[in-house]
């Protein structure tokens, strides 16, 4: 499934939800399985620890064109290992996401180039080979689909996203 | 103090007052059942025939007492049994808990003899559940277990124990409170939220000129029936329930108009769907309920009370929608409004009550003596006083009993709503006799249903229970072939249905076994079962094909019901075409 981030981005309908859950074994499972129960539709869900331990992190984009931002929220406070769920949308918040692309260098001429484009979008270069780069990008869900699109005309072979992830400002 | 993980199990049982285990022993739970031969004057096991009925009859004897009901399994088949009870208290909100054996622990993932990922195959029909892997840890989860079943929206809590932490020891310190990082009954904001909510659910009744009372099951859970009562006498406003809020308020109350939806009476659904508000307490708006959502009191404005804040919005949305026990918001509710009354409101629901009344079955001209379901339920009803615990099955004549038997008494009625359970009427009585010993109870099932938990007479037998079983026989899978009826044209596909001799076989099993075909013989024998002092099984053979009106068809609107002819038009048992 191609995920448009893009619209994701200007689209008021996506809703991004931060989750703290309890660190524990088959927390992700639970709410998964809540997705899938309930029909909710979600464009990204990204998981990582947090400075503590004992907590995890969940940033989930929900569409709330078919599906209730505070129906996803409420029931997922249900799950007995949720901690907070807070809904960022309307609230001044950072949101990034990051990328891998690998793409293919037909010639030296082209790795120059490639290299020009990911110095235009302040990304890097993080792997050189015989015949392929990998360009990591950091940004708005906006910016890793642009430099995307530039990417393409040299043939991408490979991509990586990590879905959204955000932070609520100050 | 050292004690087994065994040990354990049995002695956090014992702290949290439920000494009541149904169940079933095997293999990766032995060493608990082992332990249990030691504990046997403090804990109660019953040995059910089917883990299924073991998890029916824990929902059941939570719904008798309000104590959580403890069922247990062993590993694999055992624990997969359960499933269905455990889906039945999830969709029915019943508190049990359910302890499952487990392989040992370093054979977990290694597809070891019966082993099966149980928590992985009941997450969906559990509110929590847990796999204990270290003897440490089964003092606290017992005791999350049993917090996060009965507190809030209770539920079912499965814990799946690993039979080598079963077997090893460690210090048993008796866990006195359970702290939980996010789990929270009632979340702060609610209770903070709930003054304003409160004092806007007051404006909206004040304005209100037809206003009815959606009772629910949660007035059950937050054993609120004195602050109901109180706020239905004051507010003067007509009362409907669900299927599981029946019991809530007594029948005869002036106000009860008694169940709504799919089968209530036509006038309870012609009262909603003419209502300008709905004041919503403790219930879901289920399908069952509610027909067609685009359709649904359109003219009304809604309250809504919930313990869940998932139920608000999700079917019908809420003018006002507050989260919270109706046993703490009610009484300041009931203070905020008016003593009222409505006069003009309930003349016209007496109206299309008397309509209803004209077309009941039972005052329409029949064949001398025809033997039709609703005439036993209404003389169980007549013969017992309506003082009993009646544990129904699914399907008509479950909704029989909601028309014929007029509920007086709290929580009398133990049904399988949410989910529709076929074969919980037996196992139900087993748990709500347990529950209530001193009560009559009695198990009315169609052929179907019982037959789904026929093994169960031998744990009736075993244990000695006065059950009194009522079993009406149609022949058929009766509400499924009224769907076929009405809905595929008599195709009945796999609905006929052939039976044993239920007299033989209930002298197989050593009970009393009875039969009548005719109004007078069903007198009779209700009365022979009462005086026998032991369980007794009658079958009824009533009417093959008759159906349950009135209805709201799949899809239509509360005030599209296919209803029966009035008496006076001719009566009898088909719908008005």
């Amino acid at each position: 499934m191609l995920i448009d981030h893009a619209a994701a981005r200007l689209n008021p309908t996506k809703h991004t939800l931060v989750v703290l859950v309890e660190n524990k074994p088959g927390v992700l499972n639970r709410v998964a399985s809540l997705f899938r129960r309930r029909n909710f539709n979600i464009d990204s869900l990204a998981v990582g620890t947090t400075d503590d331990p004992a907590v995890s992190r969940m940033t989930i984009v929900v569409d709330t064109s078919k599906t209730s931002a505070a129906l996803v929220e409420r029931n997922l406070f249900k799950v007995i290992n949720v901690i907070d769920v807070q809904d960022l949308t309307g609230v001044p918040s950072i949101a990034r996401e990051l990328a891998l692309i690998k793409v293919r260098v037909g010639d030296t001429v082209k790795r120059g180039e490639i290299k020009q484009v990911a110095d235009m979008f302040q990304s890097r270069v993080v792997d050189v080979a015989r015949d392929a780069v990998i360009v990591e990008v950091t940004g708005e869900e906006t910016k890793v689909d642009s430099i995307l699109q530039v990417l393409r005309d040299y043939g991408i072979l490979e991509v990586v996203r990590t879905g959204r992830i955000a932070m609520t400002r100050g | 103090m050292k004690l087994t993980g065994a040990q354990i199990i049995l002695e956090s049982l014992i702290q949290q007052d439920a000494t009541l285990i149904f169940g079933y022993p095997g293999g990766a739970i032995l060493p608990t059942y082992d332990a249990l031969w030691d504990y046997r004057d403090r804990i109660k096991h019953v040995l059910v025939r089917h883990e299924e009925n073991a998890a029916l009859a824990a929902d059941s004897y939570y719904r008798a007492t309000g104590k959580v009901g403890v069922c247990m399994a062993t590993s694999g088949p055992g624990a997969t049994n359960l499933v269905t009870g455990l889906a039945n208290a999830m969709m029915d909100s019943s508190a049990i808990v359910a302890i499952t054996g487990q392989v040992s622990s370093a054979l977990v993932g290694s597809d070891a003899f019966q082993e099966t990922d149980v928590t992985g195959v009941t997450l969906p029909v559990t509110k929590h559940n847990y796999l204990v892997t270290e003897v440490e840890d089964i003092a606290s989860t017992m005791a999350e277990a049993f917090f996060v079943a009965r507190s809030g929206r209770p539920g079912p809590v499965l814990v799946d124990i690993c039979k080598d932490a079963q077997q090893k020891t460690c210090e048993y310190v008796p866990v006195t409170s359970v702290q939980l990082r996010g789990y929270m009954a009632i979340k702060p904001q609610a209770r903070q939220d709930a003054p304003r909510m409160l004092a806007q659910a007051a404006q909206l009744i004040s304005q209100a000129q037809r206003p009815v009372i959606l009772a629910g099951q949660g007035i059950k859970h937050g054993n609120a029936h004195e602050e109901f009562r109180a706020f239905v006498d004051k507010s003067g406003i007509p009362v409907t329930t669900t299927l599981l809020g029946i019991g809530v308020l007594d029948e005869n109350h002036p106000q009860n108009l008694r169940m709504m939806g799919m089968h209530g009476e036509a006038y309870v659904n012609q009262a909603i769907a003419g209502a300008d508000l709905l004041i919503a307490l403790g219930m879901r708006f289920d399908d069952r309920v509610t027909g067609n959502l685009k359709t649904y009191a359109r003219n009304a404005k809604v309250i809504h009370f919930d313990i869940d804040p998932a139920e608000i919005d999700k079917n019908v949305p809420a003018d006002v929608g507050v989260v919270g026990s109706v046993k703490d918001l009610l009484p300041p509710l009931t203070e905020l409004i008016e003593k009222r009354s409505y006069p003009e409101w309930f003349k016209q629901i007496n109206l299309w009550r008397k309509d209803t009344k004209e077309r009941d079955v039972l005052g329409s001209k029949l064949p001398e003596g025809m033997l039709l379901a609703p005439h036993v339920i209404r003389a169980i009803w007549e013969a017992t006083g309506g003082n009993i615990t009646v544990c129904t099955d699914v399907g008509q004549h479950q909704m029989w009993e909601t028309q014929y038997f007029q509920h007086t008494r709290r929580n009398q009625l133990i049904t399988s709503g949410g989910l529709g359970t076929m074969g919980f009427a037996l196992p139900a009585a087993i748990g709500a006799k347990f529950g209530r010993p001193t009560d009559e109870v009695w198990a009315i099932a169609g052929d179907g249903g019982f037959q789904m938990s026929i093994p169960e007479l031998a744990t009736v037998v075993q244990e000695g229970l006065n059950i009194k079983i009522a079993v009406v026989n149609n022949s058929f899978l009766g509400m499924v072939r009224q769907w076929q009826e009405l809905m595929h044209e008599k195709r009945y596909s796999s609905t006929q249905m052939w039976s044993p001799d239920f007299v033989k076989l209930a002298q197989a099993y050593g009970i009393c076994g009875m039969r009548a075909t005719t109004q007078a013989e069903a007198h009779d024998i209700i009365a022979r079962a009462r005086e026998h002092d032991g369980p007794v099984l009658m079958e009824f053979r009533v009417e093959s094909e008759t159906n349950v009106f009135p209805m709201i068809q799949p899809g239509k609107s509360l005030d599209e019901m296919t209803r029966r002819q009035p008496a006076a038009l001719g009566g009898g048992m088909d719908e008005v075409k």
